[in-house]
This record gives structure tokens, C-alpha cells and sequence, in this order.
């Protein structure tokens, strides 16, 4: 097991390492660099800055350089200071601005997960069990609307039905008078007001998808002798799928999770600019657009490398579950 | 988001047997292929879709009441009027009248607003085949048909609403698909090449070059879609036309597309390439280009046909959220993802419903139809296979 484990963290390496190069090419890809719209900033100011200190600052942040020298310098700072860099934006360190985002982020993508699981899971169990029902009509439709309905009209479609039908306004994660309120009972349940459109519309896409896979999963148990057998042994039904077929069911599904990360990522981030969190995905576009780009390539990486920490979890919860996998080449 | 529908609730009954006049003993592998599709009905309807949205975007000028971007100022969110085809009599009975419900328009000076209070009276003929503005169809052919309208040249009339310019939602519908659907079917052509490109080195190599294919794949889809995509798209210089924009944007949406394209590929070329008619191409001293080409491709076609389908939705909507965020295809252009920019506030959405309504169903129906069709064409990919 352990060296199983120890031959996924090698595996990461690489992609790891690609996956900062991708980050870094999104930093440098913009025409210009960082200094060019300092310049025009200042000399919009009515000021200028002399070619004396464009040089200066030239050589400190290493401009001048090769890309692959450009590259190692913020590699090297993030690994081995922990320092991402500045965000001309803000005027604050990156690091600074990315946790506390990147902590709400990752706490409603971890509460969208267990909503997936907590609803894929039986209703994918359900579908398969009750197959050409009623029901299962119904969650196959819903399945297919989930899965058609692009993330941020989903969350623009349950703003304006709360709205308009329910009278809540559900844009940002508190309402105004809890804000800088210190945290009580009552700003809790605010935030959890707040918080289900967000976890639900994350969720949603991502449930349509795996209560797909858990139907054909079960689907697929469901006709086996061994289910036969178990049925001619006069095993109540529920406790027999649900003790035999609906375990095997699930070893594929955890390998899902892979799968289900960068989406959950992307739903969140567009989720969040819709709805206006405070999370990752509105910095990251502001970022984006005023070209703050250490400040974006942070969070591109970040997001990155947790999809890949996720991938590692769901792999290692595999081969806890399966022991083929750990002793596969 | 794709690979949507798991073939098994979709499948197909037992085997095609023979129809009449014709074998399926002796049928081609197409011809197989057309029995099966067409007997997944959903598929079949969805198949229509496509080629409808597709006659929309070829034909927008003929079919869209409008230009997407005439202004008028004095109808600013201008509510949909309902099409009717009956009108109540004078003498109490009801006429075939085909028209349009009118309303009366009340400025509001105090808050600057114009709102629109529906008035029965007031009914605007509408025609088919009407004379309007003027438009050169393909760029050849100069016109001024259109498909539906007012009468009454001087009537304007806003069967889905008109949006914080005034312009015609349903004109700027119509413009936004040939935009919006061209981008899946370019994106799909880019990732095609790309795919079948690296995932036919790397399946039939194998080797090192696989496993750095493969790396680089693995890369690719595990980083976070939306925010690389973001990433990708701000780079786009203000400064460059619609084109370029529209191509860079294309580009980066295909990003996504090739990479499960080129799995699929790979491992298609892995099985095939100890086949029996490989060895022999090759024993015939066949070149490998001439192997790949010739030999392992075309048996994949029908493979490659459904993923390509399939591939499609992803695209779409990946234009959409891009254009819709502010950093994909920016106006004048016309996309359904740039027409959801204007819905993208609580004040707007719950003022002008219709913005956000409109767009959004005409993605969904996209989306879907590509799912089905796709689905429709995986299965029936494999003709010999129940």
C-alpha cells in the first residue's frame, strides 16, 4: 500500500511540474509584461518614470531575463519561501490575498461534493434497482437538464426565481447587516441562506453525471449470478443489493472523483462570479482582465495543484477499497 | 460534460434484421450504420436540430425580422409580444388575423423608465415574407425579404423582447447561432486534427513518445477548465479584430475537445495495430503514413464521428461562459454568450427576463441535441454490436 502511495507522489512530479508551466505561460502570455502597464499607469498619473528606474526594476524582477531563468525565479520563491509573487493590483503580496479565498473556495467545493455524493449515490441506486419506472424517467430528464444547462445560467435562473418568488436577494455569502457582524447563531444561519444556491448549483452538473455512472455501474452488478444466487437464498432485497452489488457499484464510482474535481473547480468559479463570493473565481477574473497576472497565475495554479491533491485522495481511497489496483503494475 | 447518456437507457432493441428489398448480409458498413441510427428516434429528432440550427445561422439575414444591430432608443426593454393568429371580430366572432398584441409606452420622466402596459386593442399585422431592411445574403446577393415581420414597414415589432439598446432579441437569436454554432463545428475540426494527430503517434509509436503524450495529456485535463480557459482567453490583445478574437477563441475551446479525442484514438490505434490487414499493408511494404492513413483511420471513422458529436456541447458552452464572463467574443460580435452578458445582473434579469431566458434555452437546445446525436451515432458506430 505504502508503496503504492509512494508511486502515485511520483507519478505527480510530472504533471505537477507541467502544471506550473502552464501557469507561468498564462503569466507571461500577455503581450507586454507587468512593468509596461506600470509605465502607462504612472504616465497616466502625469508623471513618468525615468529609464534609470525602469531599468532598476528591470533587473530586480529578473525581466530581462530568459523565460526558463523568469520561470525558475518563481518556481523557486513559491516552493521554497512560500512567496507567490507580488500583485500590482492590490500593492500586497499574493499570498496574502490567495488563502482566504482559496479557504472559502475549497470549504463550498468540499460541501458541494457531499452533496453529490449524498444525492448521486441513492438516487443513482434507485435508478438502477427501479429501472424504466416513473422515477427514473424523471431523474434521467432532470440528469440530462443538469447536464445541459451551462453552470452560470443555472445560477443567474436561481437567482431570479429566489428573487422574484421567494423575495431573497442571494448574491454574496452574508446579508449587509452581518457583514462585519462578529460570528453568532444568527450570522451562521445567514451564511447557510446564502450558501445553498452556491452548493447546489455547483453540485448540480456533476450530480446529473455520476447518478449516469452509478446506474450503469449497478445496472451492470444488478444481472449477475452471484445477485441470483443470493436472491434464491431468500436474502431480504434491500439488504442484499445493498450489501453485494451496490459496493462493487461504488469501486468505480470513487474513481470518479478525478473526473468530477476540475469541473467542480470550474462550476465554483464561474459560480462565484455570478453570485459575487468572496471566493477565488472573482479575483482570479479581475486579476485576469486588469492583468495582475502573478495574482492570476496563483490561483490557476493553486486550483490546479488541489485538483491534483484531490486525484491523489480518490486514488489512494481506490486502492483502499480495491486491492486490484494496489498490486497493478 | 460530455459522454453524456450511458448507451444502456438508449439502446437499441435486438439485432436489424433485413428490411425489405435489401440484406443485411450484404448492406455496406454505412448503410448499417444509417439502419441503426434511425431506429434511435431521439437521435434522429436531435439530428434534425442540429441541421435546423445550422439552416438558422446559414440563413440569419433571410430569417432574422432584423439587423442584431439596429438600435432604437425610444423601445429599451421592450417586453415580448405574443404571436397570435386570431383576432375577436367586430361582430363578436373570432377572424383568422395573424398579428402580433401591441402595447402602449408611458415615459416615467421621474425615473427616467419607459414602461409597457399591454394593450388589447392594438394589433400589428404581421406577414410572411415581409420587405425590411435591406441586407446582401452570403455577401453575394442583395435582398430585403424577410422571412416574418410587421406589415407595415413603419411598425416595429419585438417577438422576444428587445434588450437595454433596443435591439431585437430574436434577431440578435439568430445572428448569435450562426456565431455560437460555427464555433463547436471550428473548435471540433481543431481538436479533430489535434486528437488524431497525437493520439495516432502516440497509439502507434508507443514507447517514449507515448508516455510524454500521455503526460502532457494528463496535464491538460486535470488543470481546471474554467479558470485556464480564463486564463487563456484574457491574453487576447484589445487591440485585435472579431477575427482573430473569434479564432483565438475557437482555439482555446478546442483545448479541451482533443484531449479525450486523442485517448480514444490511441486506443483504438493500440487494438488495431496487430490486426490481420495491418500486418499484411505492412508485409506489402506499405509506408507507415500510408498504414495510418490508409489502413487504421477509415476503420475508426464511425468512432471518431460520435466523439466529434460529442466534443461539440462542451465547446458551446465553453463560448458561452467565456463570452459571458467578458473575456471570450466581445460585442459588436453576436454570440449567445455575448447576448448573456446583458443578463448577468439580479436588476436585469428580473427587469428584462427575457435576456436571460432566450439565450439560455437556445443553449440548452444545442447542448442536448449534440448529446443525443452524438449518442445516437456512437451506437450505432458499431453495427455489429447488441
Amino acid at each position: 500500500m505504502l508503496l503504492y502511495i509512494l508511486k502515485r507522489l511520483l507519478y505527480m512530479v510530472p504533471t505537477l511540474f507541467g502544471m506550473s508551466l502552464v501557469s507561468f505561460l498564462i503569466i507571461q502570455l500577455p503581450p507586454g509584461d507587468f512593468l509596461t502597464s506600470l509605465t502607462s499607469a504612472i504616465a497616466d498619473s502625469g508623471q513618468s518614470l525615468d529609464q534609470a528606474s525602469i531599468d532598476r526594476l528591470t533587473a530586480l524582477y529578473g525581466l530581462d531575463q530568459p523565460f526558463y531563468v523568469q520561470y525558475w525565479n518563481w518556481i523557486s520563491n513559491i516552493i521554497f519561501r512560500g512567496d507567490f509573487g507580488w500583485s500590482f493590483d492590490w500593492g500586497q503580496p499574493v499570498s496574502r490575498l490567495l488563502w482566504d479565498r482559496m479557504g472559502v473556495t475549497i470549504f463550498v467545493s468540499a460541501l458541494s461534493l457531499v452533496l453529490i455524493w449524498a444525492l448521486a449515490i441513492p438516487i443513482g441506486i434507485y435508478s438502477a434497482v427501479r429501472r424504466y419506472s416513473i422515477g427514473d424517467y424523471v431523474f434521467t430528464f432532470l440528469g440530462f437538464v443538469g447536464l445541459a444547462v451551462p453552470t452560470f445560467i443555472l445560477a443567474l435562473g436561481l437567482m431570479y426565481v429566489s428573487f422574484t418568488w421567494f423575495g431573497l436577494n442571494v448574491g454574496g455569502l452574508f446579508s449587509p447587516e452581518y457583514e462585519q457582524a462578529p460570528w453568532s447563531l444568527a450570522k451562521l444561519l445567514d451564511l447557510l441562506q446564502h450558501l445553498w444556491i452556491p452548493v447546489v448549483v455547483i453540485a448540480i452538473s456533476s450530480t446529473a453525471a455520476l447518478i449516469r455512472v452509478m446506474r450503469a455501474n449497478l445496472s451492470d452488478e444488478l444481472s449477475k449470478p452471484y445477485v441470483v444466487t443470493a436472491r434464491a437464498k431468500g436474502l431480504s432485497e434491500f439488504t442484499l443489493i445493498m450489501r453485494y452489488p451496490v459496493r462493487l457499484a461504488l469501486n468505480p464510482f470513487v474513481s470518479t472523483i478525478g473526473w468530477v474535481l476540475p469541473s467542480l473547480i470550474s462550476g465554483v468559479t464561474i459560480t462565484a462570479i455570478v453570485l459575487n463570493l468572496p471566493m477565488a473565481g472573482p479575483l482570479l477574473l479581475r486579476a485576469l482582465v486588469s492583468q495582475d497576472m502573478y495574482l492570476a497565475g496563483a490561483f490557476i495554479l493553486i486550483m490546479s495543484v488541489l485538483t491534483l491533491i484531490g486525484m491523489l485522495l480518490s486514488d489512494i481511497l481506490l486502492a483502499v477499497l480495491d486491492p486490484r489496483v494496489r498490486y497493478q503494475r | 460534460m460530455s459522454g453524456v447518456v450511458s448507451d444502456e437507457e438508449l439502446s437499441l432493441p435486438p439485432p436489424i434484421i433485413a428490411r425489405a428489398g435489401s440484406s443485411a448480409a450484404t448492406a455496406s458498413q454505412w448503410r448499417l450504420m444509417a439502419w441503426r441510427f434511425s431506429r434511435h428516434k431521439l437521435a434522429v429528432v436531435s439530428l434534425v436540430v442540429v441541421v435546423l440550427l445550422y439552416l438558422t445561422g446559414i440563413f440569419a439575414e433571410f430569417l432574422a425580422p432584423y439587423s442584431p444591430e439596429t438600435t432604437r432608443p425610444q423601445y429599451t426593454y421592450a417586453p415580448p409580444q405574443g404571436i397570435n393568429l386570431f383576432a375577436p371580430t367586430a361582430d363578436g366572432g373570432w377572424a383568422f388575423n395573424f398579428h402580433a398584441s401591441g402595447y402602449d409606452i408611458t415615459v416615467d420622466t421621474e425615473a427616467m423608465r419607459r414602461s409597457f402596459t399591454a394593450n388589447p386593442d392594438k394589433l400589428i399585422p404581421l406577414g410572411l415574407f415581409v420587405e425590411g431592411q435591406p441586407y446582401r445574403l452570403f455577401g453575394l446577393i442583395d435582398a430585403n425579404i424577410h422571412l416574418i415581420g410587421a406589415t407595415d414597414p413603419k411598425e416595429v415589432v419585438y417577438l422576444f423582447g428587445s434588450d437595454r439598446l433596443g435591439r431585437d432579441v430574436l434577431s440578435r437569436l439568430i445572428h448569435g447561432t450562426r456565431i455560437s454554432m460555427s464555433i463547436g463545428l471550428v473548435g471540433v475540426v481543431i481538436s479533430l486534427v489535434l486528437g488524431v494527430f497525437f493520439g495516432g503517434i502516440s497509439g502507434y509509436y508507443g514507447g517514449w513518445l507515448d508516455s510524454v503524450i500521455q503526460r502532457l495529456i494528463e496535464v491538460i485535463s486535470a488543470m481546471p477548465t474554467i479558470p485556464l480557459w480564463m486564463g487563456l482567453a484574457a491574453a487576447i490583445p484589445l487591440t485585435w479584430g472579431p477575427i482573430e478574437v473569434y479564432f483565438t477563441v475557437t482555439a482555446i475551446v478546442s483545448l479541451l475537445g482533443w484531449t479525450s479525442l486523442a485517448r480514444e484514438v490511441r486506443g483504438r490505434f493500440f487494438s488495431l495495430r496487430n490486426e490481420d490487414f495491418v500486418t499484411a499493408a505492412r508485409l506489402d511494404g506499405a509506408g507507415e503514413m500510408r498504414i495510418i492513413f490508409r489502413q487504421m483511420l477509415p476503420s475508426m471513422t464511425s468512432h471518431i464521428l460520435a466523439m466529434v458529436t460529442l466534443a461539440v456541447p462542451a465547446m458551446i458552452i465553453a463560448e458561452t461562459s467565456l463570452s459571458f464572463l467578458g473575456v471570450g467574443l466581445k460585442p459588436p460580435v453576436v454570440s449567445w454568450g455575448v447576448m448573456l452578458q446583458d443578463a448577468q445582473n439580479l436588476r436585469a434579469i428580473t427587469s428584462a427576463p427575457w435576456l436571460l431566458f432566450w439565450p439560455s434555452l437556445f443553449v440548452m437546445i444545442a447542448v442536448l441535441s449534440f448529446n443525443f446525436l452524438g449518442d445516437g451515432l456512437r451506437d450505432a458506430a458499431d453495427p455489429y454490436d447488441n
